[in-house]
């Protein structure tokens, strides 16, 4: 169907994105699938309702959504008001501009109040390509996670999207959610359940563990796959949670196979693979980690997946990245 | 109130110029959009003019010299209308304009949103909106500080106006007096979400800006016979005591029947042959 008259089928607009990211159309209708059930939901957004998906929320709950405007921290501090009321509030934006620019409304206002807000940081990492450094977010992990209080999720598809915002609807303090642009390829079927703070276990592996978070955990199974097949013994864990951190499967992990791998799609200074790090070197487990990511520098800009192939993020390169790990571990 | 400096006969061939410049500029962003397959038309269209005028009829460049001290600065505070932006920027001969044949593509500099360390001639980099307003503040400051005379033009969306930090930087520019500075805002009525006004109100804006200490201007920012005696006037005016704010009604889609009528074309991309209906339209061939 074309946008406007006359207009050809693959010409499209703002409003036709969403046909494009199932991801993100879950958000929408899981949050109003919970205000159905009867949960305190309000969910806001700051002028991104077609970029997030929410319209749909506000299609089936128009009483219970909140517009903002291009007011981020203004949209946090006010979350952080609606939920001493009661109410339970989701507001979203850019990855980038929730745990950056409102960083500070998230740490005063939000974690350090223990207000039960759910943060949605959307188009995290390198998704949004060649908008640029302005719109990726490869430090928002690093930020969260230092934040006293705050849970800190990262699903790896849609159906873990769903999952982890059932698993956390009733969790007392505030969440940071961190996810993509909704076009992440499946890993779980519809209606799997996930628990918050459990890794999910892909295999197990005495050469390499990959240790995954978001949409790192698919390229991570497939390079698993691809690994296996070649005789090397890998397994892949899915951190969805990355605060708390799942230390009993990390340290298990670690000594059970010989190199561990984070993967994420994040600066490799301070996200998982610092999370990992720190555990594994306070427990003095002897294991060499290679943490894989973007390395402290500004993306490139471009669009996403020729990022991911030139920054090792996508399965050719995680695979790549492992087999250079698995040949030479002290490079 | 508004400037009222006549138009002098030597400026009408300029006008019909700019105004050239104005439609280049857009038939540049529809062919960018084409190469990257997503991209912000309508915020384009509606500062088209806008950027023709300081370009090509007010602000103080050399050709060539993007680093040049004593040049006019421009802020894009929209910096997602940055297509329309690097086509002028490649007249002036910032950089060559055959690297925008490579538009978003990996490792180009030209991105959706404006980088100052990789693009001669972007004064600053923009993308987080809201930012703009006290970058530009700073580079006023630091011309008087230093005691260069060249005019800080920043261009904000109306959209943008939703961000706490403008009204800071608003509140901090009048307090200084920075007379040098100048914002323009780009009034096509329209954020992501839908009209502004159903967004969040903004109005009244005049009375808003006056009351935050600065002076104020309104203007039909498509008619360039306005808008060039009254930037040019502001440009000139080195005795002014406070900055000044222009307000620009704008369409947002400008030059496009049905984006007119359409936020939805905020972002969007055109298959081939509507793009080619597109350019056609621009050019009056349609």
């Amino acid at each position: 169907m074309s946008v406007a008259p006359g207009l050809q089928p693959e010409s499209w607009h703002l409003l036709s994105l969403l046909e494009q990211a199932p991801g993100l159309q879950a958000l929408g209708d899981t949050l109003a699938d919970l205000a159905d059930e009867g949960h305190p939901v309000v969910v806001g957004t700051a002028d991104l309702k077609y970029s997030n998906g929410l319209v749909r929320f506000q299609d089936r709950h128009p009483d219970k959504y909140l517009q903002f405007g291009i007011s981020e921290q203004h949209m946090v501090s006010t979350a952080a008001g609606l939920a001493t009321t009661g109410l339970r509030p989701y507001v979203a934006t850019f990855a980038s501009f929730m745990a950056l620019l409102a960083c500070e409304q998230i740490r005063t206002d939000v974690a350090y109040t223990r207000q039960p807000v759910r943060l949605i940081g959307h188009h995290a990492g390198i998704t949004l390509g060649f908008y640029g450094t302005s719109h990726h977010a490869t430090e928002d992990l690093a930020i969260t996670r230092s934040i006293a209080g705050l849970t800190v999720v990262a699903p790896a598809d849609t159906a873990a999207l769903a999952a982890v915002l059932r698993a956390s609807v009733d969790l007392p303090g505030p969440v940071y959610f961190r996810i993509g642009r909704g076009r992440d390829p499946d890993v779980y079927p519809a209606g799997t359940t996930l628990q918050i703070g459990k890794a999910v276990e892909h295999g197990t592996g005495s050469d390499l563990t990959l240790i995954a978070t978001g949409s790192m955990v698919h390229p991570a199974l497939q390079a698993a796959a691809a690994l296996t097949a070649d005789g090397y013994d890998v397994g892949v864990l899915d951190m969805h949670t990355v605060k708390p951190l799942d230390e009993e499967a990390v340290l298990t992990a670690a000594r059970r196979s010989r190199l561990l791998m984070t993967v994420e799609e994040h600066n490799v200074l301070g996200g998982l693979g610092g999370a990992v790090a720190e555990l594994i070197s306070e427990h003095g487990v002897p294991v060499r980690l290679h943490r894989h990511g973007i390395r402290d520098h500004y993306s490139l800009i471009g669009p996403p997946t020729h990022l991911y192939g030139h920054y090792r993020l996508d399965a050719p390169g995680v695979e790549a990245e492992a087999r250079d790990l698995l040949r030479a571990p002290g490079r | 109130m508004t400037a009222q400096t006549p138009v002098a006969p030597a400026d009408r061939e300029l006008i019909e110029h700019i105004e050239e410049r104005a439609q280049f500029a857009r038939l540049e962003t529809v062919r960018l959009i084409s190469i990257a397959k997503t991209g912000h038309y309508a915020s384009g269209f509606s500062c088209a003019e806008i950027l023709a005028t300081l370009y090509y009829g007010v602000m103080r460049l050399r050709r060539g010299e993007p680093d040049w001290p004593d040049r006019d600065r421009f802020l894009f505070g929209k910096g997602h209308a940055a297509a329309t932006l690097y086509p002028l920027l490649a007249d002036w001969d910032f950089f060559d304009a055959a690297e925008l044949d490579e538009y978003t593509r990996l490792g180009n500099a030209f991105g959706d949103h404006p980088d100052m360390t990789r693009i001669p001639g972007i004064d600053f980099s923009s993308g987080s909106l809201g930012h703009a307003l006290s970058a530009g503040t700073g580079m006023a400051m630091g011309g008087r500080l230093q005691g260069r005379s060249y005019t800080t033009f920043v261009l904000l969306g109306d959209g943008e106006l939703h961000e706490g930090q403008v009204w800071e930087a608003a509140l901090g520019a009048a307090h200084h007096r920075l007379g040098r500075l100048v914002a323009i805002v780009d009034r096509n009525d329209h954020s992501l979400d839908g009209r502004i006004d159903g967004v969040t109100g903004i109005e009244p804006l005049l009375e808003k800006w006056r009351a935050f200490g600065w002076q104020t201007h309104e203007v039909d920012g498509h008619d360039v016979s306005a808008l060039l005696p009254l930037l040019r006037s502001l440009a000139q005016d080195t005795g002014r005591d406070r900055p000044a704010v222009v307000v620009a009604n704008t369409v947002k889609g400008k030059g496009i029947s049905y984006m007119e009528s359409e936020f939805g074309w905020h972002l969007g991309w055109l298959a081939e042959r509507d793009e080619a209906n597109a350019l056609a339209e621009l050019r009056g061939t349609r």
